[in-house]
C-alpha cells in the first residue's frame, strides 16, 4: 500500500514514527479543536500555581515569623474557618501553615532526589551508550533487574536499614528513581551518536570521553531535565507514602506525608479536614508540574505531543 | 507456550539472584547490626564473648557472599529463616498473609481494568467531547492522588458518614470466625480503593489505544462496509486497541503492590503490608529480604502473564518468537 500522507491526523500516530495514515476527520477535528483552546490556559494556570507554590515555600517560612508547631489547645479541631482557612489539628495547629511547612519539607526531599536521581541516571546511561559492547549489556541487565522491584518495597527495605530520617529517605527515593533516567539518557545517547555532528568530531580526533562529555550529554540534557522536574511530584509521592507508613520523616516535623498520618486519629472522630487539605497539596502541585512538564515537552519534542505521561 | 514460560523461568533465576545479592548488599552497607537487634536491650550489658557466640550462632560472622549463599539455600529448601517480630518461621508468617493480599490485588486489579476499559472506551469515542474531558481529568487527579489519602478519605464517607460499610479489617470485631459473606463486606472499600487508584493509568492508555485504533484502515473499512457504530467500537476499534494496552499491563504489577501495600495499611487488611511495615520499623532482615524477593517474583510472573495474553489476544503474535 502507498503511504498516504495527510497534515490530519499527524500528531495521534507520529509519535511511533511508522507509517502516516488519515485518520478519521471527525475525530481529529474535535480534538485539535479542544487541545488548542485548553492548552494555554493549562500552561499559564500550571505557571501560576508552581509560582505560587514556590513562593509560599521560600518567602512564608522565613518572612512571617509563624510558628507552625505553636499548640493552642483551646482551638483543637476547629473546622476550615475564616481565621483558619484549613482549619485547626488535634492539638489546635493552623493546618494552613502545617500545610506550607510540610510541602517544603516535601519539596525540598522531593528535588534533591529527583535531582540525585537524573545525576545517577544521566552518568550510568551515557556510561553504558558510550561504553557499548558487554558494559552495555551487563549495566542495562541490572538496570532491567532492578525495575522488577517494586519501588515502595525497595525504598522501604533501604529506610529500614539505615533507619528513619529525612537523608534515608532521599536516599531511598533517588536510589530506586535513577533507572528510568538511565534507560532515557542510553537511548537519546545512541540515536544523537548517528548524527553527522558526532561523526564529525571523531574524525577530527576527538576522544571518546570528550565526544561523550562536548558532544552527546549537552543534546541529552532536555530529556534528562524533563525526566528529573517530572520526578520531583513522583518523589514527593514516595516521600509521602513512607512517611503515612510511619518509615519516613520523624512525625512531628510537618510533611505531607506525616500530616496526612498525623491525622488519621482525627479522620476515625469524623473530622475531615486534617485529611483532606495536605492531600490536595500533594495533587494541586503534582498536577500543575506535570503541566508545565508536558508544555515543556511539546516544545523540545513536538511529535510527542499525544504521548501520556505522569 | 511452554517454551516462553521455560525461557522466562530461565531468565528469572539471574533476575532473583541479582535482587537478593542487592538486598544484602544494602544490610552489609547499613548501620544496621543483627547482633544488637538479635539481643535487644540485653545487648547493652552482655560481655563481648557473649556477643560474639551470638555472631557465630546467627552466622553473620561470615562474609558477604556466603551470608547470602547460606541464605540462598536454604530458601531453595523452603526454609527462609525465622522472623524476629512475629517470633515465626518467615515462610509461615508470609504463606498465612499472601492470600488475603492476593485475594485484595486481585479483586482490585480485575475491577480496575474492566472499569477502566469501559471508562477509556468511551472517552475515545470523541476525543474532546466533554465525556473525554471530564475522565480525562479525572483521570489526572486520581493519578497524583495518593492510594492511602483516598482510602483514608473513603472511609470517613464510606464508614463513618453514610455508615454502609466496616472501615477496616477483614471480619467483624464481634465475630469469631472468618465467613465468606464478611470477607466480601470488608473487601468492597480495600478493593475500591486500590482500584481506583490504579484506574486512570487503564482508562489513559485505553483511551489512547482505541482512540488511535479508530483511525486505522480496519476500522475506517468497518465503517465503510455500513457496520453499526457498536459493532465497529467493540469488535474492531476495542479489540486492536487493547493490544498495546495488554503488554504494558504486565509493568503495572510493581504499582499494584505498592498500592496494595498502602491501602492494606489504611483498612488495616490482614496481609502482607502489615508485616512489611512491622518488619521495616524494627529491622526484621529475614523477612523483609524474602519479602522483597517475593514481590520481585510477582513482578515477574506479572510480565509472564502479560506475554500469554498477548499472545492469546492477537493470533499474529507467536509464542516463540
Amino acid at each position: 500500500m502507498a503511504e498516504t500522507r495527510t497534515t490530519a491526523g499527524a500528531g495521534t500516530t507520529a509519535d511511533t514514527g511508522t507509517v502516516w495514515r488519515p485518520v478519521a476527520g471527525r475525530s481529529v477535528a474535535g480534538s485539535r479543536k479542544a487541545s488548542r483552546s485548553t492548552r494555554a490556559w493549562r500552561v499559564w494556570s500550571s505557571a501560576a500555581i508552581v509560582v505560587a507554590v514556590v513562593l509560599a515555600v521560600l518567602i512564608v517560612p522565613p518572612l512571617a515569623d509563624l510558628d507552625e508547631q505553636a499548640v493552642h489547645l483551646a482551638d483543637k479541631l476547629l473546622p476550615p474557618s475564616l481565621e483558619h482557612p484549613f482549619g485547626t489539628d488535634d492539638v489546635g495547629r493552623d493546618l494552613l501553615l502545617r500545610c506550607v511547612y510540610g510541602l517544603r519539607v516535601s519539596l525540598l526531599v522531593g528535588v534533591v532526589a529527583a535531582v540525585v536521581a537524573t545525576v545517577i541516571g544521566t552518568a550510568v546511561g551515557a556510561l553504558a551508550a558510550s561504553a557499548g559492547g558487554w558494559v552495555d549489556r551487563v549495566v542495562m541487565r541490572l538496570v532491567d533487574v532492578f525495575s522488577s522491584v517494586p519501588h515502595l518495597l525497595l525504598g522501604i527495605f533501604i529506610v529500614a536499614m539505615f533507619r528513619p530520617g529525612v537523608w534515608p529517605v532521599v536516599i531511598s527515593v533517588a536510589l530506586t528513581h535513577w533507572l528510568s533516567t538511565a534507560r532515557i539518557v542510553r537511548a537519546e545517547v545512541l540515536s544523537l551518536r548517528s548524527r553527522p555532528y558526532v561523526d564529525a568530531a571523531i574524525s577530527g580526533g576527538a576522544s571518546r570521553w570528550r565526544v561523550t562529555v562536548r558532544h552527546l550529554l549537552p543534546g541529552v540534557l532536555p530529556q534528562a531535565g524533563l525526566a528529573a522536574v517530572l520526578m520531583v511530584p513522583h518523589a514527593i509521592w514516595h516521600e509521602s507514602a513512607l512517611s503515612f507508613l510511619g518509615l519516613g520523616l520523624p512525625t512531628h516535623q510537618a510533611s505531607l506525608g506525616t500530616l496526612v498520618q498525623g491525622a488519621r486519629s482525627s479522620l476515625l472522630a469524623g473530622d475531615w479536614w486534617p485529611t483532606l487539605f495536605p492531600g490536595l497539596f500533594i495533587i494541586v502541585p503534582t498536577l500543575a508540574i506535570a503541566g508545565l512538564a508536558g508544555a515543556w515537552r511539546d516544545r523540545i519534542n513536538p511529535r510527542r505531543r499525544s504521548e501520556l505521561m505522569l | 507456550m511452554a517454551r516462553l514460560v521455560g525461557r522466562r523461568a530461565l531468565f528469572a533465576v539471574p533476575v532473583l539472584l541479582a535482587v537478593t545479592f542487592g538486598v544484602f548488599a544494602v544490610a552489609e552497607a547499613s548501620p544496621f547490626d543483627p547482633v544488637k537487634a538479635y539481643a535487644g536491650t540485653a545487648g547493652l550489658t552482655s560481655s563481648q564473648e557473649n556477643l560474639d557466640q551470638l555472631r557465630a550462632n546467627l552466622g553473620v560472622d561470615k562474609p558477604l557472599v556466603s551470608r547470602w549463599w547460606d541464605w540462598l539455600t536454604a530458601a531453595l529448601h523452603g526454609d527462609l529463616g525465622d522472623s524476629s517480630t512475629l517470633r515465626q518461621p518467615v515462610a509461615d508468617a508470609i504463606g498465612e498473609r499472601v492470600g488475603w493480599s492476593v485475594l485484595l490485588a486481585a479483586t482490585a486489579f480485575v475491577l480496575a481494568v474492566l472499569v477502566g476499559s469501559a471508562l477509556g472506551v468511551l472517552a475515545a469515542r470523541r476525543p474532546g467531547g466533554w465525556l473525554d474531558r471530564c475522565v480525562t481529568s479525572l483521570a489526572y487527579t486520581l493519578e497524583a492522588a495518593p492510594p492511602f489519602w483516598l482510602g483514608l478519605l473513603a472511609v470517613w464517607l464510606f464508614a463513618l458518614k453514610l455508615g454502609v460499610l466496616p472501615a477496616g479489617g477483614l471480619t467483624d470485631t464481634s465475630s469469631v470466625a472468618v465467613t465468606a459473606g464478611q470477607v466480601a463486606r470488608h473487601l468492597v472499600l480495600p478493593a475500591a480503593v486500590l482500584a481506583v487508584s490504579q484506574l486512570p493509568w487503564f482508562v489513559l492508555y485505553v483511551r489512547q489505544g482505541v482512540g488511535d485504533a479508530l483511525g486505522d484502515d480496519p476500522v475506517r473499512g468497518a465503517r465503510a462496509r455500513g457496520l453499526a457504530e457498536r459493532t465497529v467500537l467493540l469488535k474492531h476499534a476495542f479489540r486492536s486497541g487493547m493490544l498495546p494496552v495488554l503488554t504494558l499491563v504486565g509493568s503495572r504489577v510493581p504499582e499494584l503492590i505498592t498500592g496494595a501495600l498502602l491501602v492494606e495499611t489504611v483498612f488495616s487488611w490482614p496481609g502482607i503490608a502489615a508485616a512489611t511495615v512491622q518488619a521495616a520499623t524494627s529491622v526484621d532482615f529475614p523477612l523483609l529480604a524474602a519479602l522483597t524477593a517475593l514481590a520481585t517474583v510477582a513482578v515477574l510472573l506479572g510480565n509472564l502473564l502479560a506475554d500469554l495474553l498477548y499472545g492469546l489476544a492477537d493470533p499474529r503474535v507467536g509464542f516463540d518468537g
